[in-house]
């Protein structure tokens, strides 16, 4: 079948944590595959609100903190839709916020090895599932805003959680759910199709 | 002479519009969802099945709150059909334009539309060439929206094939999936243009997108057996499920070309026809 390594959801029943903000260093023991629900305050950014905290400095306490990639739907000062953003695209602007104490981030699609290694010993990577924003806007109050003038989409919204059901995507110890899938794609692809490079994606 | 406008048949258009935003946006089509239980029943990984029911709820959720699906409204796509009876003017674009803005307004859709360049957000949905409007001829005036999100839309990809390298198509569109991994949001559906010109595959790929899932050719099985052999799965988090189903739509072409487009649709395939009473 999928040739995945244990743990990878294959089949036995995994961890569910029940996790909250701030986080701690009960996120180092989970591990790629784990179910977790988060509580407490999450702050969206995307690429324009990385860009400006690089450029101006983090305007929240990052200590334990966690980012969600989302651009939210709001309607007067509410939260009308909220899923999560392709993370990917913040692979080379995460760096900063891991260094000053961020313990999370949430997002969907996986990140890059480069994020996996600066997670090492800090924190983890939460996917949630993409497109699911009405989920997510019935677990979520609207608690504030920072850096608005970037727009709804790119605005850096603090969001209270009440238990949204992720998957740690990419563990602590650099276990990465999305580069086993990737890697076994590879081969499947490459057997499939009789190819010998890899393809890179 | 140039009609007049018909200022009662452009308040339809409007209304038509933002009513085929507001069914696309909450709900999907039925053929859709079916896939998406389908899919749930299949799987054998314990976190497909977990994301497959996050969706299944997330859909329960947007069509009791009556609010969009997905945070990312997508752009706004529009295919128009117009009898002969009714003169085709230029108001026409603009009783759409109108209707994607009060859509955008009153559902409500977060504003995507930036100018390329500048990257300034209009704030409305619309702008130069926005929103993209398809016309037909056709029986009757019906407006049929795709709103496209980003996610999946980035992940789409043109290739002009050597006429002698038909058989790779499968391939490119694997690779294709293989290259976007979890980011389009899978399970996806994949729409495949094949033949016409340079931007003619990449419109018969979108074209593609708003046939119904539930049937399938036998060529799009076996193009859709590779693609979900790769085990990327829900997400990109792994299973069995990595494309819903993929729709091929073909044209004539040169006989030294082979355009071949793949237009990615992530499991939110919104898409929903609104006949204009007229």
């Amino acid at each position: 079948m999928l040739g995945l390594p244990p743990g990878y959801g294959g089949g036995a029943v995994l961890n569910v944590m029940d996790l909250c903000t701030p986080l701690s260093h009960e996120v180092l023991m989970l591990r790629a595959g784990d179910r977790v629900t988060l509580s407490g305050t999450v702050y969206t950014a995307r690429d324009e609100a990385h860009l400006r905290m690089i450029d101006k400095g983090i305007p929240f306490d990052p200590h334990g903190a966690a980012i969600y990639h989302c651009g939210p739907v709001i309607q007067e000062r509410r939260i009308i839709a909220a899923g999560p953003t392709t993370s990917a695209r913040m692979n080379a602007l995460s760096g900063f916020l891991l260094e000053k104490g961020v313990r999370a981030l949430v997002g969907k699609g996986g990140m890059g090895r480069q994020v996996a290694d600066q997670l090492k010993g800090r924190g983890v990577y939460l996917a949630f599932t993409g497109g699911c924003a009405a989920l997510a806007a019935s677990r979520m109050t609207l608690k504030g805003v920072f850096f608005e003038d970037l727009g709804m989409a790119e605005a850096i919204w603090v969001i209270e959680l009440d238990r949204l059901p992720l998957v740690v995507g990419i563990d602590a110890a650099g276990n990465d759910i999305f580069k086993a899938v990737n890697k076994n794609a590879q081969a499947q692809f490459r057997k499939m199709f009789q190819v010998k490079k890899e393809v890179s994606s | 002479m140039i009609p007049s406008p018909d200022l009662v048949l452009l308040s339809a258009i409007t209304r038509a519009t933002c009513e085929a935003f507001r069914q696309a946006e909450i709900t999907l089509p039925p053929d859709v969802v079916q896939a998406l239980l389908t899919a749930k029943k299949r799987e054998t990984s314990e976190i497909a099945r977990a994301e497959l029911a996050n969706i299944l709820t997330n859909l329960e959720m947007a069509g009791s709150l009556s609010v969009p699906i997905c945070q990312d409204t997508g752009v706004p796509v529009i295919y128009l059909t117009i009898p002969s009876r009714i003169p085709f003017t230029p108001d026409i674009y603009g009783a759409i334009a109108e209707g994607v803005r009060e859509a955008t307004r009153d559902i409500p859709l977060r504003p995507n539309v930036v100018d390329p360049l500048t990257r300034e957000n209009t704030g409305d949905n619309t702008g130069s060439g926005m929103p993209v409007i398809h016309v037909r001829p056709g029986e009757s005036l019906t407006i049929t929206v795709l709103p496209k999100g980003a996610g999946a839309e980035n992940m789409s990809r043109i290739v002009m094939m050597l006429p002698s390298d038909k058989d790779q198509i499968p391939k490119f569109v694997a690779e294709t999936m293989l290259i976007a991994g979890g980011k389009p949001c899978p399970p996806v559906i994949l729409g495949v243009g094949i033949g016409s010109t340079f931007d003619g595959a990449a419109a018969l790929a979108k074209e593609a997108l708003l046939e119904p899932i539930d049937t399938m050719t036998p060529y799009e099985e076996e193009i859709m057996a590779a693609v979900n052999s790769l085990g990327i799965g829900p997400m990109g988090l792994g299973g069995i499920t990595t494309a819903l189903a993929v729709k091929v739509k073909t044209s004539g072409c040169h006989t030294a070309s082979l355009p071949v487009a793949v237009n990615v649709q992530c499991w939110a395939c919104r898409r929903a026809t609104v006949e204009v009473p007229y």
